[in-house]
């Protein structure tokens, strides 16, 4: 558990001392989100409409930014053979690295979705249920997203392969997290569309970091 | 995490390391050919061979890394790894780079770094430093570990005469504490009765598939 803990510890350290890779996300986020008003026109009413929908596909495609390095530069520069051998198990060691990228890369969304969401016109009221359905989004996409770097890993053109191997992966995490937004426009109940949506996330809970400890066994052998 | 008694008992006291008629292809390609070794405490094993023998590879694969294709690998006890490459973060400073490896290890922080001469660069970051010193770093990892079986892989790259002759002095202590050690290099080790294994070069070796 220390070792879990250390892990974490050690990514978010990384993750400050080089901030321009973890802004890199955010500001990506950000940017793609504004530019849907330029595109779309100045109508209120079409930019609230589509707003919880821009925010979630913006935000699952800036996940996806970062992880083409999650454990690349561990395998270049041979700290996944080291973890590999002393560190804790390597399903714990892909998880502690899935738990930093949300923390470096899903909670500063979260945070910005806020703006973003009030720039389109996403009320008040409605914030609190985009901002709870994309906290457990962007955890399954980390989770998902960090199996996929782990079992790209090592493969030539493994930044290519990534996208095709999330984005389908995600697609039940964008439908029913949309769904869930949309709820409030709708004046419908976002119940069920967060229970699957946590169901999504607790399937991937325990199955991503397995799966992703295999993918790093086998890229280090 | 590994405990004691994750471990077999060994077959005779001392004990540390069998390693018993591994073979391992890369590709289609033979690259360790029945190797057998052992280890005792106290051992000191120079692994030599030309470049591509699969010195490294053995290494990997009794560190567990990779799976023999065929033979056995049995470790009696913990194991510290030095690659090739360093593993420090440049961003990180050196106590920070250590850090992980002090919370699982059972050696002090201090201690390491002074028998390597390190710790007036405690707080410096990894980019900052020249290579001989981020070997020595890489190096003070293993001695954290506190682990018996010690496998170095070339542990000597870019370091002085100097820090070689401490570096021996380290290693002659680790042996005289019990420890084992393997290494691969390429220029003569300041260690006395050293064992020696010779890998044959299998690059002329024709190699088919005969599944």
């Amino acid at each position: 558990m220390t070792a879990f803990l250390a892990l974490i510890d050690r990514d978010l350290r990384l993750a400050f001392r080089f901030g321009a890779d973890t802004l890199a996300s955010l500001l990506f986020f950000i940017l793609c989100g504004s530019l849907f008003p330029l595109a779309l026109g100045p109508s209120p009413d079409l930019l609230r409409h589509m707003g919880p929908g821009i925010i979630w596909v913006c935000a699952l495609l800036a996940c996806l930014l970062p992880l083409d390095r999650l454990f690349g530069a561990e395998l270049e520069d041979g700290s996944l053979d080291l973890l590999m051998l002393t560190g804790p198990a390597p399903a714990a060691v892909a998880f502690a690295k899935m738990a930093a990228h949300w923390l470096t890369t899903g909670l500063p969304l979260l945070i910005a979705s806020i703006p973003l969401g009030i720039m389109l016109g996403v009320k008040g009221s409605e914030l609190p249920l985009l901002l709870a359905g994309l906290a457990m989004g962007t955890m399954s996409l980390s989770l998902l997203g960090g199996m996929a770097a782990s079992i790209v890993l090592g493969a030539r053109r493994g930044g290519v392969l990534l996208p095709l191997l999330v984005l389908p992966l995600a697609t039940p995490v964008l439908i029913f997290g949309a769904a869930s937004s949309y709820a409030g426009q709708l004046a419908t109940s976002p119940a069920a569309s967060l229970d699957l949506l946590g169901a999504c996330l607790f399937a991937c809970l325990p199955l991503c970091p397995l799966a992703a400890g295999q993918g790093l066994k086998a890229a280090v052998g | 995490m590994t405990t004691p008694s994750d471990f077999p008992p060994p077959p005779t006291p001392g004990r540390l390391l069998d390693v018993e008629d591994v073979t391992v292809f890369r590709g289609d390609r033979l690259v360790l050919d029945g190797v057998s070794l052992t280890l005792d405490a106290g051992d000191a094993m120079i692994l030599t061979g030309p470049n591509g023998a699969g010195k490294s590879t053995l290494l990997r694969t009794i560190s567990g890394l990779r799976r023999p294709d065929s033979g056995d690998v049995v470790r009696y006890g913990a194991l510290a790894w030095l690659g090739h490459q360093d593993a420090l973060k440049p961003g990180l400073t050196l106590a920070q780079n250590l850090a992980l490896a002090e919370k699982l290890g059972t050696t002090s922080l201090p201690d390491a770094l002074d028998a390597l001469d390190l710790t007036h660069l405690t707080d410096l970051p990894a980019r900052l430093l020249s290579s001989g010193q981020k070997r020595r770093a890489a190096f003070a990892r293993v001695m954290l570990s506190g682990a018996p079986l010690w496998l170095l892989d070339e542990p000597t790259v870019g370091l002085d005469v100097a820090s070689i002759e401490r570096l021996g002095a380290v290693m002659a202590a680790h042996r005289a504490k019990g420890g084992a050690m393997i290494v691969t290099t390429h220029v003569p080790l300041p260690l006395d009765n050293t064992r020696s294994h010779e890998l044959p070069s299998l690059a002329h070796v024709e190699s088919f598939w005969l599944s």
